[in-house]
């Protein structure tokens, strides 16, 4: 067997070839996810003090995730973008009816009640604004005029807006990240993104001041954890003696005394990369990084190989964003980036956005695997 | 042919630049993951020996330090509240092996109070395993008992803290209050990270109105303690050649704030006098400077002791303290409310003479009786008696009953409601302190608010009788009364009741002083004034006057005025027999004055609840809260 035919995602034209009888498998990307969340449930089981009835109801969610990207991998890149206004529309649309009624109720509101299930539609424009982004640059020429940059960045901050509104700020920011980094990826010249940089830091004081106060709090924590040891630093120095103490091997599994003797909040949620870091050491940290750096490489490749503007851009978008999760929930937790609540991918408990996230990769697995040979 | 200006996408340049930009973005994903590494070789690596000691060998504590209550001062400096030393038990949840057996030992040796082993092993397991929750506290005695039993019980330990101390004790309850354990009522109102170690909080009184200015601000020490929870190194005890431990580089502290002290009004000679002259009574003494509205006592009795609240009341004691009949609990002098009686005279005659109703100098013949023309019911002398000829002055000299019934049917009710508003009656007076009763001026338009029934809305001509002597629907708080005297001393120039003047900073140890506050002055012409202060003045010292005896003897001039107020409705056919009625159904004494008559520097009201007359029981409480006054003042009372 030659090497090119290992890669069996790859087109090789008519009479193409594929190896599960015409459904689309991206092998490389299943193989990594499954690893990434073994490692999870792994740590997850420590971190829940042995609860095997959480673990399995996280097991559960991640089985609802492979559904979806299992579906989405079958749906021909044509049909995702086809479909791509409808959803976007529609999730903005949800995003109004939750705002409408939120303040009937007077009060933070997120959640969509649709009788059976519940669930946020902020998590939808995860995935709909940087489809939204990339359907609108489809047809256009490379890189986009002004005006169009204008367009997408409206397309960005609409429903970024009303999810800060909700108030949201963490799912904002990543709706932000995602939207933002398929109009970078689209070409925008470098001029633009250095005025907009600009304009960022001296819009600062602007959002200083629409900030709620524990937002503000948070900020000048970040800055300096230990002026408030009782209170909001808490976290940040419980976390960092944790990630510290587990030295270059750990502790051992199920041995991490921050995590076990409660000293780390939230150690099942945002704060899992202590909990990993203190029971497995530098050496788990660097293996759970290189899974994620494999990943997102991965998707990288994905886009580089697509074939259109859209897939291209939307496979770029994906992979970039997932970085962007992993760094700054690993940075927050590690004390280099201030505290936003934003889960570790794949690994911390809780479920909407590893349906959401295993659906994006579905779409990635998607695009590689619908190419069409092209001649070179 | 496609022209170079025609929108064609050029697929071949559109790729070289998205993968460019993959290409950098590919630098930059390269770029943070090197932070994020070094950061974690950083954590790891080179400062894990520090964070490996702060985390496992030894755990590494945060404690909250408490600060220091503000200290309480009457306006002469004398103190009325502060901190004393003593021990608290506290535990330490994950050190203890088995809860309930410790509890069970503590009780045994009588160091916790049985009643409370449920919610004081709740409390535990409500707390972080690592936090000191404080059981009890404990007496010099207690704690040594404690101290050689210490390595029987793992996970308990004693610490040194302030408990609130009251020198006055009874004397000082109702005006300055007192501080008790933090409810989770309290939870509700304050920020808890503030009160991370503080067990006490205000409940009643100054400690509760001024909590704030008083609690201070936490501060915290970091501390390294062993797997018992006692403290192998504390950066505020230990010094670094103690040789404990080598990561002391990351232990940090910072003090406590002091709370502010605070300077109230409060004279504590007064406040003694006034207790004193109280003692074994039911009732209330408020004493004011009516040239600034200062609050120089303030009684209420029976009392409590305060310092039993701030050492930890038990609920049995506290309910003890809750149904006793005498309801020592209850602060009269702000929320008793009660008829006022004769005291009213000298504001209704002020009314008359604005409005002219009567010539002050036209003598009425007092018969002993008198009813409303077409009408039977007969209203009597309150204290019997025949006065013969009287006018105004006369009147309110020898508090003429008959005469005031046929003053108030001339003045009429509306402007009697509205000549005792403007002094502060039916209000609270705005005290800084909370339980504050508004009592009652009754009119027509009160009748028919206060009830819903027409019927019982109707205002009837005697009830305007009964007005006209403080009787019937009319309620009045000591602290009102004294409040309308200092007013009327003032001539109209009032100002609101306070007990606060002054804010002393708990760090720099600077006092500052507040202004007293004004009220919209009560006008009426000065002869007025005058007359109705010279008919008090009479009140003291005319051979006919109410209150002459309990005066006797004093150099300076006094206005005042008795009051009694009738608990006991007496049958049309009766008299009023003190034997016959039972104690509690007696008439409450009242007594209000001012002194001196011709530069007032301290007005004053009496009740004594069941005392009889106002001239028996309430007049001479406030001889001794005079002299008490005048003798440091410079007046020297002779001794009758």
């Amino acid at each position: 067997m030659s090497l090119a035919s290992l890669e069996w995602g790859r087109a090789t034209g008519a009479g193409r070839r594929r190896p599960f009888g015409g459904i689309v498998v991206d092998v490389p990307l299943l193989v990594l996810l499954c690893l990434t969340a073994g490692v999870g449930f792994v740590v997850l089981y420590s971190a829940l003090g042995a609860d095997m009835g959480l673990l399995i109801r996280q097991g559960m969610r991640f089985l609802l995730g492979l559904g979806a990207f299992f579906v989405l991998s079958q749906l021909p890149p044509r049909y995702l973008r086809i479909f791509t206004p409808w959803v976007f529309f529609l999730g903005l649309g949800l995003l109004l009816v939750v705002m409408v009624e939120g303040e009937i109720g007077k009060g933070a509101q997120r959640w969509l009640d649709l009788g059976v299930v519940r669930f946020q539609p902020s998590e939808i424009m995860k995935l709909a604004a940087p489809m939204m982004v990339a359907w609108f640059m489809h047809e256009r020429r490379l890189p986009p005029t002004f005006l169009q940059t204008v367009a997408m960045v409206l397309i960005v901050c609409v429903p970024a807006g009303l999810i800060a509104e909700q108030p949201d700020l963490g799912t904002a920011l990543l709706v932000i990240a995602a939207g933002g980094l398929t109009i970078l990826l689209a070409g925008i010249s470098v001029w633009i993104m250095l005025a907009a940089v600009v304009a960022a830091v001296s819009a600062a004081p602007v959002l200083w001041h629409f900030m709620h106060d524990y937002q503000r709090a948070r900020v000048f924590v970040f800055l300096n954890p230990e002026s408030d040891p009782l209170g909001t630093g808490y976290n940040t120095i419980q976390a960092k003696i944790a990630i510290g103490s587990g030295g270059l091997f750990g502790k051992g599994w199920m041995n991490g005394t921050q995590a076990h003797l409660e000293f780390l909040p939230e150690r099942s949620t945002d704060f899992i990369f202590a909990v990993m870091g203190e029971e497995f050491g530098l050496l788990g940290l660097l293996l759970l990084v290189v899974l994620y750096l494999a990943i997102v490489g991965r998707g990288l490749y994905i886009a580089s190989q697509a074939q259109d503007t859209f897939t291209r851009l939307l496979a770029g978008a994906l992979s970039l964003t997932f970085f962007f999760y992993v760094f700054v929930n690993a940075g927050m937790v590690s004390g280099l980036l201030p505290i936003v609540g934003v889960p570790l991918p794949l690994v911390s408990a809780g479920g909407t956005s590893m349906v959401t996230l295993l659906a994006g990769f579905g779409m990635l697995a998607s695009i590689h695997g619908h190419r069409k040979l092209m001649a070179p | 042919m496609a022209g170079p200006s025609l929108p064609l996408k050029d697929h071949w340049q559109e790729q070289r630049l998205f993968l460019s930009r993959i290409i950098a973005a590919g630098v930059v994903i390269v770029l943070l993951t090197s932070l994020l590494v070094l950061r974690l070789v950083q954590l790891q690596i080179f400062d894990y020996q520090r964070f490996s000691d702060l985390s496992q060998g030894n755990r590494f504590r945060i404690e909250p330090l408490p600060p220091n209550r503000g200290l309480i001062y009457d306006r002469n400096g004398i103190v009325i509240a502060e901190n004393q030393p003593s021990w608290e038990l506290v535990a330490i949840g994950e050190e203890i092996d088995n809860l309930q057996e410790t509890l069970t030992a503590l009780e045994k040796l009588g160091l916790t109070d049985p009643s409370e082993h449920n919610s004081l092993r709740d409390l535990i397991r409500s707390h972080r395993g690592f936090e000191r929750v404080k059981l009890s506290n404990l007496t010099e005695e207690q704690a040594a008992t404690f101290a050689v039993r210490r390595h029987r019980f793992p996970g308990i330990d004693i610490q040194e803290a302030l408990v609130r101390y009251y020198p006055f004790g009874e004397a000082s309850a109702h005006a300055v209050g007192y501080v008790g354990s933090i409810s989770a009522a309290d939870l509700d109102r304050i920020d808890r990270s503030e009160y991370a170690a503080s067990s006490q909080i205000g409940k009643a009184g100054i400690e509760r109105a001024y909590e704030a200015t008083l609690h201070g601000r936490v501060g915290y020490r970091q501390q390294v303690v062993n797997a018992q929870g006692r403290v192998l190194f504390d950066p505020t005890v230990h010094s670094h050649a103690d040789n404990i431990a080598n990561f002391i580089d990351g232990l940090e502290s910072k003090a406590p704030v002091p709370g502010d002290n605070i300077v109230l009004s409060l004279d504590m000679r007064l406040q003694l006098a006034a207790q004193e002259a109280l003692k074994d009574l039911r009732g209330a003494a408020v004493a004011i400077d009516p040239r600034s509205g200062d609050v120089l006592a303030l009684v209420s009795t029976p009392s409590f002791d305060p310092n039993r609240f701030a050492a930890g009341l038990s609920r049995a004691d506290y309910n003890a303290l809750t149904i006793d009949v005498d309801k020592p609990l209850l602060n009269r002098a702000l929320a008793g409310v009660y008829p006022p009686g004769s005291t009213v005279k000298p504001f209704i005659g002020l009314t008359a003479l604005e409005h002219e109703s009567i010539d002050p100098h036209k003598q009425v013949y007092c018969p002993g009786e008198w009813h409303l023309p077409g009408q039977t019911h007969k209203y009597r002398e309150g204290r019997g008696g025949v006065h013969g000829p009287v006018d105004l002055h006369e009147a309110i000299v020898r508090s003429c009953d008959v005469y005031f019934y046929q003053l108030a049917v001339a003045i009429g009710i509306d402007d009697i409601a509205s000549g005792l508003k403007a002094f502060g009656f039916g209000a609270t007076t705005g005290l800084d302190i909370e339980g504050e009763k508004a009592g009652i001026v009754p009119s027509p338009e009160w009748k028919k608010r206060r009830f819903s029934r027409r019927e019982d809305q109707v205002w009837f001509p005697g009830e305007t009788v009964n007005t006209g002597v403080g009787q019937g629907y009319m309620l009045v708080t000591p602290l009102q009364l004294a409040h309308a005297e200092a007013t009327l001393a003032a001539r109209g120039e009032g100002h609101p009741p306070r007990l606060l003047i002054g804010v002393e900073d708990g760090v720099t140890r600077q006092v500052k002083y507040l202004d007293p506050a004004f009220l919209p002055k009560v006008e009426h012409q000065q002869e007025h004034w005058d007359f109705v202060r010279d008919a008090m003045v009479g009140v003291t010292s005319e051979l006919h006057g109410t209150a002459r005896d309990p005066m006797k003897g004093i150099n300076y001039k006094v206005a005042g005025k008795t009051g009694t107020a009738q608990v006991f409705t007496v049958a049309q056919d009766e008299k009023y027999r003190e034997a016959d009625v039972d104690e509690r159904l007696r008439d409450h004494g009242l007594f209000v004055a001012y002194a001196p008559a011709e530069a007032p520097r301290i007005a004053l009201a009496i009740i004594v609840e069941n005392g009889g007359g106002g001239a028996r029981a309430a007049a001479p409480v406030a001889r001794k809260i005079f002299d008490a006054y005048f003798a440091a003042e410079g007046y020297v009372a002779r001794e009758p």
